[in-house]
């Protein structure tokens, strides 16, 4: 992959069957073919679906489609740097707005344009994954972090003059390794390192144990030290082996979902850059206890500045014996879409389709990857089975509660002293961990993103752990100055921009509940907006067909039960039977303009 | 004893709900027994004589004439009640809503409708605006979008029967809800 900006070629039908046939003209590696193809030419012309098409037996509404979906799939002209800006919430509170004004001031363009010189697109994005070091963005395939506006100026200069990304942002560039080129753009910001996976680590320890060991065996252990799945649904690891193990097809696929899309959450980045080889030896394992012959290592398009570290990673575990003989893993890269985070989506993403769920069941571990068994775990699940397979189940299954074993990978960000990862045995209560990461001060948490769980300062005594705050590592702070309303908004709008649009309470249910939260912050709302809000999101969370629909109201529910009065200060009620959210006077004002008269009945000086 | 009063009106509907109202055939003498009409079309009085139990709405609002009618329904009855699909939704007459990837909807709209449709015979060939007409909306708003409404009764148009027993039990003090066979529409 070259960090350097690709030059803007023009679409030659040539290039484009020479990238088809780099996939094997395969339709399932559409999303890889799509984006070589944007890397090459900067945008996927019409000219180059068709070609697309063409070449893998594919219709051109098709691979449309595909390229539609994905935000990193731009389907007209770009610049030949895109700088998208992450606009999570930690970051509109960490001085976005100015570091985006010094872009747009420099640049001379406003955000969704391109420089009038072809070298620069700036573009918004969803949480990137560096809550802990915000204001960041992407440029091109590389990171920035703690921007400032003199900062942003520097690169918006640098990048006009032609300079490419890698040498703006990555001093030495080519003499680095590319361990050392990753380290160079994001801090690890590790704080506290548990003795599972973050503190000293012997290679390979838990395949060569693995390796003596029969297939059920790998499942025992894995079952019996209490493992739960850690990208927040908490399923336990070892039964979905069993039911991928004893499922009739042969060909059985290991996935690695390094999609780490919930906003706030950067855990696995620290893993996937310090304990890779960790997670490949995890997947390795599993694909020996259940007998998996092809793996994939899903990375989110916005990690793409890790591809490189990874695929010298795996290549490495390649001449160690770790991959290769029987299994191998291949790296897919996403495109920007949150959803793909969800495991059917993460499996139709590697399909080369539109990241939109599957309908359940079959769940993903009897039909999943090609109609194929199909094992889908959390990165930090894989690296804690490699641990455990080298020090045994009871060893994992001492540490933690009665119903949450081991230690979690904690991702803090927002107000507090020392945002970063923390690995920390299950159990602590927020209060314990607010003091350790210096936010005592805070007003309201969000536990495990925006998905989660809002929490306010009366219940900083519960805990984190399955049986009390159930989260998959992400926490955020907030302080007393932080508008919780404001929080809620953003989380709903982040919820509408990335429901995949497939079922309806969840694309249009969304939307209603961003308006209704509007409603709030404008002073609007009544007591019954309060049960429209409960209604709405009940409908949602009942009918929708993924977990985006089943999760997403829940900064509203939360925050109602959590911090009730927050949204009782804005609540007021009406006598009249008037809703105050109707404007009479913005209703007529086209008919105005269009009469070119004034009202009898609401302008109240209307005289003949 | 003092009847109960009701007042009804027709926004911008087909005036089909209130054909409706007439469904109710000989059990209109019944309710006409048990209510007094205050303004409505059937009695054509056209202020509130005093204050109302229920009021009946056809339609939705589509001109400022609408919302200010409304708005003095919801000030004057205790029990609103909107009646048929254009009340509850903005029906039909909704459909000018759709008009929206346009730099001026309602000046298309207008045209459409008076100047440039296929089907018209305008000789005027004006859009009409007499000042005595009130102020077109941006769009069609069903009522609940501009006051509260209490009690919606679906259909276009509803049935005479469910007219007839919402009112019935609404009068008695019993109503809950539909009858499941009322909300049958096939």
């Amino acid at each position: 992959m070259s960090d350097s900006a690709p030059a803007l070629a023009t679409s030659t039908p040539q290039s484009v069957r020479t990238i088809c046939a780099k996939f094997g003209n395969t339709p399932h590696r559409l999303l890889d073919i799509l984006l070589a193809v944007r890397q090459e030419q900067g945008w996927i012309s019409p000219q180059s679906m068709e070609l697309v098409a063409t070449a893998t037996g594919l219709t051109r509404i098709v691979v449309e489609g595909v390229a539609s979906f994905y935000s990193f799939l731009p389907l007209t002209p770009k610049g030949r740097v895109t700088i998208r800006l992450c606009d999570d919430i930690v970051d509109r509170f960490a001085g976005l707005e100015a570091v985006r004004a010094a872009f747009e001031a420099e640049l001379g363009i406003t955000v969704g344009g391109t420089t009038p010189d072809g070298a620069v697109s700036l573009e918004l994005t969803p949480c990137i994954g560096m809550c802990d070091q915000a204001p960041a963005a992407m440029v091109g395939d590389l990171v920035a972090v703690r921007l400032t506006p003199d900062r942003a100026r520097e690169i918006a200069r640098a990048l006009q003059a032609g300079r490419s990304p890698a040498e703006v942002l990555v001093a030495d560039h080519d003499c680095l390794s590319p361990l050392e080129r990753v380290k160079a753009q994001v801090q690890d910001n590790i704080r506290l390192a548990g003795q599972v996976l973050l503190g000293e680590v012997p290679l390979d320890a838990g395949i060569t144990s693995a390796q003596g060991m029969e297939p059920t065996a790998i499942i025992d252990a894995v079952e019996a030290s209490g493992l739960r799945g850690c990208g927040g649904a908490g399923f336990t690891t070892g039964r979905k082996w069993r039911f991928a193990a004893g499922a009739a097809d042969p060909h059985r696929v290991v996935i690695c979902n390094a999609d780490e899309g919930e906003p706030g959450t950067f855990k696995d980045r620290a893993l996937l850059t310090n304990r890779a080889d960790l997670v490949v030896e995890g997947m390795a394992i599993c694909a020996r206890a259940i007998g998996g012959r092809e793996g994939i290592l899903y990375l989110r398009g916005e990690y793409v500045y890790l591809r490189d570290h990874l695929l010298s990673v795996l290549e490495a575990a390649r001449s160690r014996g770790v991959l290769g003989v029987g299994f191998d893993i291949r790296l897919q890269l996403g495109a920007g879409a949150y959803i793909c985070g969800e495991e059917g989506a993460l499996i139709s993403s590697c399909e080369g389709l539109p990241g939109e769920p599957k309908t359940r069941p079959p769940f993903p571990v009897t039909r999943g990857y090609l109609g194929h068994p199909t094992v889908v775990n959390n990165v930090e699940t894989f690296a804690h089975v490699a641990r455990i397979l080298d020090r045994g189940a009871d060893w994992f299954r001492a540490m933690g509660t009665e119903k949450s074993h081991g230690t979690k990978l904690f991702s803090i960000s927002g107000d507090c002293a020392w945002p970063g990862v923390y690995e920390l045995p299950w159990g602590l209560s927020l209060r314990e961990l607010l003091a350790l990461v210096g936010g005592e001060d805070a007003a309201a948490v969000q536990v495990g993103g925006p998905s989660g769980t809002m929490v306010g300062r009366d219940s900083f005594d519960r805990r984190l752990a399955y049986e009390d705050l159930a989260t998959g590592g992400a926490v955020i702070v907030f302080s007393p100055r932080r508008n919780v309303l404001e929080i809620v908004d953003y989380y709903m709008s982040f919820f509408v921009h990335e429901s995949c649009g497939y079922c309806t309470p969840c694309r249009v249910g969304n939307v209603f509940l961003k308006k209704a939260v509007e409603k709030f912050r404008k002073g609007q709302a009544d007591e019954g907006d309060i049960q429209y809000l409960r209604d709405l999101s009940a409908t949602i969370i009942e009918t929708s067909r993924c977990g985006l629909g089943m999760t997403s109201p829940n900064p509203v529910l939360t925050s109602l039960d959590n911090l009730p009065l927050v949204w009782a200060a804005v609540t007021k009620p009406r006598k009249d039977g008037i809703k105050a959210t109707f404007d009479i006077q913005s209703a007529i004002d086209g008919g105005r303009r269009l009469a070119q008269r004034r009202s009898m009945i609401f302008d109240r000086d209307f005289s003949e | 004893m003092r009847k109960p009063r009701v007042a009804t009106v027709s926004l911008a509907g087909c005036f089909g709900c209130h054909m409706a109202f007439l469904d109710m055939d000989e059990r209109l003498v019944t309710l006409m027994e048990r209510v007094e009409f205050d303004r409505s079309p059937l009695t054509d009085i056209k202020t509130f004589r005093s204050r109302c139990e229920i009021g009946i709405i056809e339609g939705g609002a589509c001109n400022e004439e609408n919302v200010h009618t409304l708005i003095e329904f919801r000030k004057n009855c205790d029990v609103l009640i909107a009646l048929g699909q254009c009340a509850i939704m903005g029906g039909l007459p909704a459909m000018r809503n759709a008009i929206m990837h346009s730099d001026d909807p309602l000046r298309e709209c207008m045209e459409e409708a008076y100047l440039t449709g296929p089907y018209l015979r305008n000789l005027t060939r004006h859009v009409p605006n007499d000042p005595a007409l009130p102020l077109i909306l941006d769009k069609v708003y069903p009522c609940s979008d501009i006051v509260d409404i209490d009690i919606q009764i679906p259909g276009c148009a509803p049935s005479g029967d469910i007219i007839f027993d919402t009112l019935t039990a609404l009068l008695d003090g019993t109503f809950t809800g539909f009858d499941r066979q009322h909300l049958r529409f096939d």
